[in-house]
């Protein structure tokens, strides 16, 4: 019983609070609340403590960490490919975006290229996450203001995408099918006719969900004018993604620096105006009728598309399990790759990537070994709930549980 | 009228106290509305519409844990995290479970370093572990029903 002996009793005064609550909580004229680690709408183990003046929110203080893994020191002592599965268990709402910038950090780092095939493949699941992860933060958002029905048929919808993730990785979750030079198996043959089906039924689907919100008096009443952020203030705060574009602030990173081929595709990048809770439930909603649009480009040009799943630069790339019996070659290329992995230079190289919730960016120093240096992942909820003092100043509590949930934060994207 | 209609005059009924109370405790075993990480996820896809947990009695989460009898730990528990654990189960009125979801929960997982604590068992006991990272909704449905035979097992005697 180590650990049950830590737990340990606050010994500190209110005088310590000093400087971070106003004066009056010191006092006794406005209440402190604390609200979590363990609160069913704080979407993971996030503590905020609140000032309250009466049920007006005078202060808020994120308190984060309760969730910290330590991935960035782990993969420290891993070689690069086996840092993947551990990108996965950061934001694991769309653990692909993961895989993404980290195995782009690792491409640019050795400067090794990946084939057509591939980013197209790569493109096409990145596009299914979002849409999952969108499902999953549009069914916990509604439940947090009290629409129990949305969460039920948004998981509906997001079964099956996982059911497609398992045809391809063999897990639902947690795939880890980003493999540094591509993807690690080629497509199923009955992934694409799944997919198909499931893009058939899923634009009216979403026209259900804005049937039973959009317009619903009580989700207006709820959101509407709730949680405003004007756009200046959004960007000083680092906030990103849907956060950022409900402001009305056109930045995407799949428009503005494209990767993986995403200059290709045909899409809008939805705007809100006013930068409240709404706007950015509407951004999400057509992010996920844009990321269909996306989809579908991609099964088209999967046709065309030259190279293999993978690239075959075999200093970085095992070879296939058919080769080994065949070639001495590449027996030695595999036994080297997985007994002490590729060396990468003493560089370093930050990528950035559009995740569903907003800019993932990888920070990756090698050295010269076959491990690296320093990792370290600049991730959206860590900046979202950061800008919450700023969002949440003035509102009721009540409207605390929408504004937090409509930055959709996730607490192992930012305490990693 | 209604089931006497059908089956006849039934009248009296005789099981054990045991059998009895063990029913209801594996009927409705409430869980505690508790999600650490990436578990919770696939905990809230168990309870959704394609797993349905209410199968089971189970879908109503207690926000409190006074009125919850099933701690299911999901995910990761972190140094940080570990005394809020701790007291979430010291705060569940008996009898209370734990179930260990998922490979962190059970032994620390992959996460073998300065954060994480290596298993919940090092401050709560555990009833039942499920493996698997994330446990699919079925693994989860499989421990819960092994904790149900689990509670059945249990008499009168053991509740002194």
């Amino acid at each position: 019983m180590a650990v049950a002996e830590q737990v340990s009793k606050w010994e500190g005064s209110i005088d310590d609070l000093r400087g971070l609550v106003s004066e009056r909580a010191l006092t006794g004229e406005t209440m402190l609340l604390n609200m979590g680690p363990h609160h069913p709408s704080t979407h993971g183990v996030l503590r905020l403590l609140l000032e309250l003046d009466g049920e007006e929110i005078v202060t808020c203080l994120p308190d984060v960490g309760y969730l910290h893994t330590g991935i960035e020191k782990t993969i420290e002592s891993k070689r690069y490919e086996q840092g993947v599965p551990l990108t996965d268990r950061m934001d694991y709402l769309s653990p692909m975006s993961n895989n993404m910038a980290f195995c782009m950090a690792i491409e640019k780092l050795v400067d090794l290229d990946v084939p057509e095939r591939a980013q197209v493949i790569r493109v096409m699941l990145l596009e299914m996450s979002r849409i999952a992860s969108h499902l999953v933060w549009l069914g916990t958002h509604a439940l947090d203001l009290g629409a129990m029905s949305v969460f039920l048929y948004a998981f509906r919808e997001r079964e099956r995408i996982l059911t497609m993730f398992e045809m391809l990785s063999g897990q639902r979750m947690m795939g880890s099918y980003f493999r540094p030079g591509g993807v690690w198996r080629d497509l199923t043959p009955d992934f694409l006719p799944t997919l198909e089906g499931f893009l058939d039924i899923f634009l009216a689907k979403v026209d259900d969900y804005e049937l039973l919100l959009t317009n619903n008096p009580i989700w207006i009443d709820r959101t509407q004018g709730i949680g405003t952020i004007e756009p200046d203030q959004a960007l000083a705060w680092g906030v990103s993604g849907p956060g950022l574009r409900g402001s009305g602030v056109n930045w995407d990173i799949r428009k503005a620096m494209p990767y993986s081929g995403y200059e290709q595709y045909d899409f809008e990048v939805p705007l809100g105006e006013h930068g409240d809770v709404f706007d950015r439930y509407i951004v999400r909603i057509h992010e996920m009728r844009e990321s269909h649009k996306i989809i579908r480009q991609a099964i088209k040009k999967l046709e065309t598309a030259k190279g293999s799943f993978r690239s075959d630069d075999r200093k970085f790339v095992p070879p296939p399990r058919s080769a080994l019996g065949q070639s001495m070659e590449a027996v030695i290329h595999h036994f080297k790759l997985w007994t002490e992995g590729f060396p990468a230079p003493d560089e370093e190289v930050f990528v950035s990537i559009e995740s569903p919730r907003g800019e993932i960016g990888c920070y990756l120093h090698g050295d010269g070994g076959t491990k690296p240096r320093r990792v370290h992942f600049k991730t959206p909820s860590f900046m979202h709930i950061s800008s919450l003092p700023v969002i949440t100043k003035g509102y009721m509590l009540a409207d605390l549980v929408a504004i937090a949930s409509s930055m959709d934060v996730v607490l192992g994207d930012c305490d990693r | 009228m209604g089931v006497t209609s059908k089956l006849g005059n039934l009248g009296v009924v005789t099981t054990t106290l045991d059998a009895a109370i063990n029913w209801g405790r594996t009927g409705a075993m409430w869980p505690l509305l508790f999600g650490l990480a990436c578990c919770a996820i696939e905990y809230m896809s168990t309870q959704a519409s394609n797993y349905d947990l209410s199968r089971f009695g189970m879908e109503l989460n207690r926000a409190t844990p006074r009125q919850a009898d099933l701690l299911i730990v999901s995910g990761r528990v972190t140094r940080k995290m570990a005394p809020v654990v701790r007291q979430l189960y010291d705060q569940m009125a008996t009898p209370n479970w734990v179930i260990a979801m998922g490979d962190c929960a059970s032994c620390g997982g992959v996460y073998n370093n300065y954060a994480v604590v290596q298993g919940v068992d090092e401050i709560v006991p555990v009833d039942v572990y499920v493996a698997g990272c994330p446990p699919r909704p079925e693994q989860l449905l499989d421990g819960i029903m092994m904790l149900h035979e689990k509670v059945r097992r249990e008499t009168i005697k053991d509740w002194a």
